[in-house]
């Protein structure tokens, strides 16, 4: 294993993983920067949710290696890797509807760093975000798709992670409110030591926000490149991208 | 009339220790979607240790308390070393396992303990107060029973409202994955659920043995009422089953009042095959049931 | 047989929605009855032989523990039927062998030939079984469970509210019938035995259990059985397959409490006693035992389990005395271990003795075929 150039915030090394005889990803190599936005693409089943699955151990990787920073987090529990510092915000919202808005966001400033200014971490939260501060009693099943949305997004950054995994967050949504979110998400991570890999079908809007991007294709990374170069060949957006 | 109020009374003193029984039932319920068939048997289990310390201390409390440490330690202990490995989706095979605690935990209890009656003194007197001339069917050891559940309900409800501890252990419940990605230990909030679950379990235990008598098998109508109220009130209410344990105390109070104790298992087969077929998600379910 | 009238038609449709695979399965299902329906003969001739020559080679004590065993093998069979075959879970069947015992006890006495007491034993339990199927026929897992649970609780209340009818805490008691003069000519004849009580009463119940694995087995190969299989794996296809849940769900039920019944009934003679206090909780949870023990689903594990009931209590209650516990505590060493073998058989295999054999065999015969695989995904 040669030391990379520069410490990414999440370094992603051949990471191979599957659910029983399907191999769901073969050999990926991933990593994303601070202060970067780095988009995931590919068509359904490429193995994109795979990625952030196993990147915060909720799917067992079979080979390869996962390190945040110097740490190698390789096989650690999802638990252990969220308190490392990534959060992962799963596809379909992961709102525990059960709870209300606030209780959703004092369980992420729980987690690790924010511990013991809990409250400083959430008001962050309803500035960022402040529809959910109109709703912070309610309970969040009471809550529209975007505002879900803007809950976990909002939960997943009160844990003050240093990588946020975000898995398909404009799925169901109206597109104003997809660009509404991904540009408060851009306002966040412009000059912080945030790095965000973004998982997104919809690749035209997710190449729009990312500094990079990196295309999966069965299991496999076959591009990976600034969004501005991915968005502009002509080729590999008909054959991966759908646009 | 006066039957009829003293008869309410008793119903409602039952009834507390019914909720009990019920809401430790409830809380695993949410936690590991089983129902602890072997909640009763662990109860009498811890019982009969207070008894022991009745005994030799002379102190009813210092029983109560050693009941709940046990319950605490055999809840724990019994979610970590059996249901545990039974796995998630085993609907089947986590009943069998809470059956199989039941009766080898009551078997042991024989063995240990003996399977002879033995009484179990009360927390205070068992003499109704007198208002004036008549005397009602409230004693002293009613209020102590009614009063020991209600502390023990309000600070699960200060537990699980207000601490850290207790919105873990709520979002562990509600959806274990999301939990983990946020980093909560979800297997040791389950153990701590099941060790609370325990605890409340066998508070029910004590009061009901309170000024009667016990053996290994006295929680066997309990389990049944204990869940027929829990399932009244809806398996994922805390609050349905502390209104459903109430209102079983009193429905086979009147029972017993007014028709015979022999039918009172009877009669909560009754109410139960009237809420599943009427009502199955209980009087109080908030949501309809989270997992298909 | 009695011909499947009303699932035929349901397996009908459920095989029509499902095209070419359908064609086939009806094909195979046309060949296979028939010489599955000659092995079950001939197997139940071969248990004939092995019952006579057990039954005239031991002596009394045995011959009364083989009783007991028979009742035990057919109320188990009822239940591995429902909670293996149709996914049901039961705590109900020690109370239902209740209903058979105390219906051998009202009748006995009105001097109803024995069989045909038994046979109505079996119906009267198979119509409160009905009753119970279809209060539980929505139910589920625990909810099941806990709804069978309170009514075994609940049914030995019955018997002390009528006490004069059913003989309250004391319980009824049962005559015990005496051997035909032509049954004990015919045992003389074949082994120069004298016939006993207890041996009368072996030959009995486990005629009757021929009997009912006969039927059972039957019934499971046949297309009720393979629609109960289909309800219990995906209970949403076989309802879109034109499957009445309910419908099928209640047939097994009242099924399994018919055995339950029957089970009763020879209990009864046996014991010579219908009382609330044999009919506990435990009851209902030792049944559960010989059914997980053996194998859930598996006409042999039932036989196999019900072994385990009638020859492990001794064992461990001699054990138990041997170690030095009071003949009360060694006792409840039975119930103990059934508890502790229950759990353990879950957590260690879940397919019991029967499942587990047979997947040992099959991964020894089909390893290269990549059968494994599915194994492997399950656990």
């Amino acid at each position: 294993m040669s030391p990379p150039a520069t410490t990414a915030a999440l370094r992603v090394t051949g990471l191979t993983a599957g659910y029983g005889p399907v191999t769901a990803l073969d050999g990926v190599d991933v990593t994303a920067g601070p202060g970067r936005i780095t988009a995931v693409l590919g068509a359904n089943g490429a193995g994109k949710t795979t990625l952030l699955r196993t990147v915060s151990g909720l799917v067992p990787a079979r080979s390869g290696s996962v390190h945040a920073g110097d740490v190698d987090l390789t096989g650690a529990a999802p638990e252990r890797i969220a308190r490392a510092g990534i959060a992962h915000v799963p596809e379909g919202r992961g709102v525990v509807t059960e709870l209300t808005v606030e209780e959703n966001l004092r369980l992420g400033a729980l987690l690790g760093k924010a511990r013991g200014r809990t409250d400083t971490a959430i008001d962050d939260v309803y500035a960022m975000f402040p529809p959910l501060a109109e709703r912070r009693r309610r309970d969040a099943h009471t809550l529209s798709g975007g505002e879900r949305q803007m809950l976990v997004i909002g939960r997943a950054l009160a844990c003050g992670p240093d990588v946020l995994l975000l898995d398909e967050p404009s799925l169901g949504l109206a597109p104003r409110v997809v660009s509404q979110i991904f540009e408060l998400l851009r306002e966040r991570v412009e000059g912080s030591r945030l790095a965000v890999l973004l998982v997104e079908q919809n690749a035209r809007s997710a190449l729009s926000v990312a500094d990079l991007g990196v295309v999966l294709n069965l299991g496999r990374v076959v591009a990976s490149a600034p969004a501005a170069e991915l968005a502009a060949d002509d080729a590999l957006r008909h054959a991966y991208l759908g646009f | 009339m006066l039957q009829f109020v003293n008869t309410l009374l008793t119903g409602l003193g039952q009834g507390a220790v019914y909720a009990a029984f019920a809401l430790a039932l409830v809380l695993i319920w949410r936690a590991t979607r089983v129902v602890n068939f072997a909640q009763g048997a662990m109860a009498a289990f811890t019982t009969y240790l207070a008894l022991l310390v009745v005994e030799s201390t002379g102190s009813w409390w210092v029983g109560l308390l050693t009941a709940l440490a046990a319950g605490l330690v055999l809840g724990a202990g019994v979610e970590r070393v059996v249901v545990r490995r039974v796995g998630p989706h085993n609907e089947l095979g986590a009943v069998i396992v809470t059956l199989g605690l039941f009766v080898a935990l009551q078997a042991l209890a024989a063995i240990l303990f003996g399977a002879q009656f033995r009484s179990f003194p009360a927390p205070a007197g068992l003499e109704g107060f007198a208002l004036g001339s008549v005397t009602i069917a409230l004693t002293p050891s009613m209020l102590i029973t009614v009063g020991a559940v209600a502390v023990v309900l309000l600070g699960l409800v200060a537990l699980f409202r207000f601490t850290d501890v207790g919105l873990r252990m709520r979002a562990s419940a509600f959806d274990g994955e999301v939990a983990r990605l946020l980093g909560v230990p979800v297997g040791r909030m389950l153990t701590l659920g099941w060790a609370l679950a325990a605890l409340v379990g066998s508070l029910a235990g004590v009061l009901i043995a309170g000024g009667s008598l016990v053996w290994p098998a006295y929680m066997d109508t309990v389990i049944v009422n204990g869940f027929v109220a829990a399932v009244l009130g809806g398996l994922d209410s805390p609050g349905g089953a502390v209104v459903g344990g109430l209102a079983m105390g009193v429905i086979l109070a009147l029972v017993t009042g007014y028709v015979g104790s022999d039918l009172v298992p009877l009669a909560a087969l009754a109410v139960l095959v009237a809420v599943l077929l009427v009502r199955p998600q209980g009087l109080f379910a908030r949501t309809a049931a989270r997992r298909v | 047989m009695a011909a499947p009238v009303r699932p035929t038609e349901q397996a009908g449709t459920a095989s029509r929605s499902g095209r070419e695979p359908g064609r086939w399965s009806g094909l195979a299902a046309r060949l296979r009855p028939r010489a599955t329906f000659a092995r079950h003969a001939a197997l139940a001739l071969l248990a004939l032989v092995v019952v006579v020559l057990v039954l005239e080679l031991t002596g009394p004590f045995r011959n009364s523990q083989f009783a007991t065993m028979s009742y035990y093998a057919v109320a188990a069979a009822g239940l591995t039927v429902l909670t293996g075959l149709n996914g049901q879970i039961s705590l109900g069947h020690g109370a239902l062998m209740a209903v058979g015992a105390y219906t051998t006890g009202l009748l006995l006495p009105a001097d109803v030939p024995l069989l045909l007491v038994l046979v109505i034993a079996a119906g009267v339990t198979a119509l409160v079984g009905v009753l119970v199927g279809a209060a539980a026929a929505r139910l589920k897992g625990p909810y099941l469970a806990g709804a069978t649970l309170a009514f075994a609780v609940a049914l030995p209340g019955l018997a002390i509210h009528f006490d004069e009818a059913l003989g309250g805490e004391q319980g009824l008691p049962v005559p015990s019938p005496r051997p035909p003069d032509w049954f004990a000519d015919a045992v003389y004849f074949l082994s120069a035995n004298e016939t006993s009580s207890a041996k009368y009463l072996a030959y009995v119940g486990w005629l009757v259990a021929i009997v009912a694995f006969l039927l059972l087995a039957n019934l499971t190969a046949s297309r009720i059985g393979r629609i109960w299989k289909a309800v219990r794996d995906d209970e949403v296809a076989a309802e879109l397959a034109g499957v009445r849940l309910s419908r099928v769900r209640v047939l097994a039920f009242a099924v399994s409490a018919a055995c339950a019944g029957l089970a009763g009934g020879v209990l009864g003679v046996v014991v010579r006693l219908a009382a609330p206090t044999g009919f506990t909780i435990v009851l209902s949870i030792s049944l559960l035992t010989a059914v997980v023990v053996g194998g859930l689903g598996s006409l042999l594990g039932a036989v196999l389990g019900s072994a385990l009931l009638v020859f492990l209590p001794p064992a461990v209650t001699d054990l138990g005395a041997s170690a030095g516990l009071t003949d009360v505590q060694a006792a409840q060493l039975a119930p103990f271990v059934y508890g502790a073998v229950l759990i353990l058989v879950i957590l260690l295999a879940p397919g019991g003795v029967v499942g587990t054999v047979r997947a040992r065999w099959h991964a020894r015969t089909t390893a290269p075929a990549g059968a494994p695989e599915e194994r492997t995904g399950r656990s």
